[in-house]
């Protein structure tokens, strides 16, 4: 009983800071940050983010069809330039928020050394990675491949995940031994969160810087502006660095 | 009309995965409905319900439970690697099973109303001629229910044709193997590749309609006659 008239207050309270909400379509390899984030941008600002989870090119076909998203936290940077050439972006808005790092991930213990050695063995039944053609993170994979001559050997033995979340399902459910995902799915405050992993160096590809920006349909809401304000503070920037990101 | 060559790779593999599922459902589901529509035993229901499962579930559902249940932990992955077969996810032939389940009622239903609509009758006059049980059923039962294996079939394979969930969920979107129509067309989406996804969904598109169109013609005499 206390703890449910705790919740009115609460209720009560949180609908009398005529607090605004904001509707967020963030990339799938950010979701563990971005739900710490809202739930810090809730408590200090009063403003509620709502968030959808997802690959960043579905995302882009459904803003320029009139999804009513209001930001957008991209896996890349040239979704959020093309929405905003086009004119479903504020102009100005965009900024990188976070700088993807790729690792290869098992979810044994010990079977991926330092190195990425074991790529070169082929001792491995599948390797996961993310649709090249659309997820940032399986085009980095694929560049780190090709920079270890070892595409053509491995290539036979990828499974692609929809999204970098379905990527990382593939190896945790051990239906495949090894995945090249994004680090922040599998490290938190510091550390691996299990299995074995090589930290893949920046040098094997293309920085995967990840942009936000401001949709048009976000454009004279307070909660938008704050929440991308938000992701600027030192706050939501070390919560960012603690998933494995770095930053511009 | 262009299509690209791993356009036409998706749709060749979507023929193959229907063809192959419709000759394994005629074979599994022709005997389940013949039970169906003949047993008097308790379990019918349960057993018509488990049939109609895929009906009503989720194909998430579904290729949650089989992705658990085929992969290298699961029982039926464990079935699979002791008889050196390895594991199924992300196999053609991982998505044939998928499909066997996922299309199962749409064999069944139609089969098992057409033995129904048999009757007694033909069987009674069979059996008095002193024809075996196996001897009336392919020359009594199979003719009789001919539209029904023909409604079956069509639904079938094209069900199996309309598949996604599923298959997203445990094909792993290889070439050739696993990147059925409807994922290319997916892929084609979120790649903004809009003029592909075009071409390739209004083959989807006609060949629905025509399927559906082919069944509807072909009914409707028989319905005036009656």
């Amino acid at each position: 009983m206390k703890r449910l008239s705790a919740l009115f207050v609460t209720l009560l309270t949180a609908a009398g800071l005529h607090a605004g909400e904001v509707q967020v379509a963030v990339a799938a390899n950010f979701t563990a940050p971005m739900q710490q984030i809202a739930a810090d941008f809730a408590r200090d600002t009063g403003h509620k983010a709502v968030l959808s989870f997802g690959a960043t090119g579905k995302f882009y076909a459904q803003i320029v069809n009139g999804a009513p998203f209001e930001v957008f936290l991209a896996a890349d940077d040239t979704t959020p330039a093309k929405l905003e050439k086009e004119g479903h972006a504020v102009l100005g808005s965009r900024f990188t928020y976070a700088v993807g790092k790729l690792v290869l991930w098992s979810a044994k213990a010990d079977f991926v050394d330092a190195k990425g050695d074991v790529l070169k063995g082929g001792n491995f039944n599948k390797v996961s990675i993310a649709n090249p053609k659309t997820a940032p993170y399986g085009t980095a994979a694929v560049e780190t491949l090709k920079k270890l001559n070892l595409l053509d050997a491995v290539q036979p033995k990828f499974v692609q995940g929809e999204n970098i979340s379905q990527t990382l399902q593939f190896v945790h459910t051990g239906n495949a031994d090894l995945g090249f995902v994004a680090l922040s799915q599998v490290f938190k405050d510091g550390k691996l969160n299990g299995g074995s992993a090589w930290i893949v160096p920046g040098e094997f590809h293309e920085p995967i810087y990840q942009d936000a920006a401001i949709l048009a349909k976000g454009k004279d809401n307070a909660a938008a502006t704050a929440l991308l304000a938000y992701l600027k503070s030192d706050k939501a920037k070390a919560v960012i660095r603690s998933f494995g990101y770095d930053l511009r | 009309m262009l299509l690209t060559d791993s356009d036409l790779q998706a749709i060749w593999l979507t023929i193959r995965l229907a063809g192959i599922t419709t000759l394994i459902l005629l074979l599994i589901g022709t005997p389940i409905a013949w039970w169906l529509a003949r047993s008097r035993a308790w379990w019918k229901g349960p057993v018509g319900a488990i049939v109609a499962l895929p009906l009503v579930l989720p194909p998430s559902v579904l290729g949650f439970y089989l992705l658990l249940a085929m992969g290298p932990n699961g029982p039926f992955g464990q079935l699979t690697q002791s008889l050196g077969l390895g594991t199924l996810p992300f196999t053609f032939w991982g998505l044939v099973i998928a499909s066997v389940f996922y299309s199962l009622p749409f064999m069944v239903q139609p089969l098992q109303n057409a033995f129904e609509g048999i009757g007694e009758r033909p069987l009674e006059v069979a059996a008095t001629l002193r024809a075996s049980p196996v001897d009336t059923f392919f020359s009594v039962v199979l003719p009789l229910a001919r539209p029904g294996f023909i409604t079956a079939g069509i639904l079938t394979f094209a069900h199996t044709v309309g598949e996604f969930g599923v298959v997203l969920m445990i094909g792993g979107n290889i070439p050739g193997v696993t990147r059925v129509a409807s994922v290319q067309i997916y892929d084609h989406v979120e790649a903004m590749e809009y003029a592909d996804a075009h071409r390739l969904a209004a083959v989807m598109l006609v060949f629905s309609f025509t399927v559906l169109l082919a069944m509807y013609t072909r009914r409707s005499p028989a319905r005036k006659a009656a």
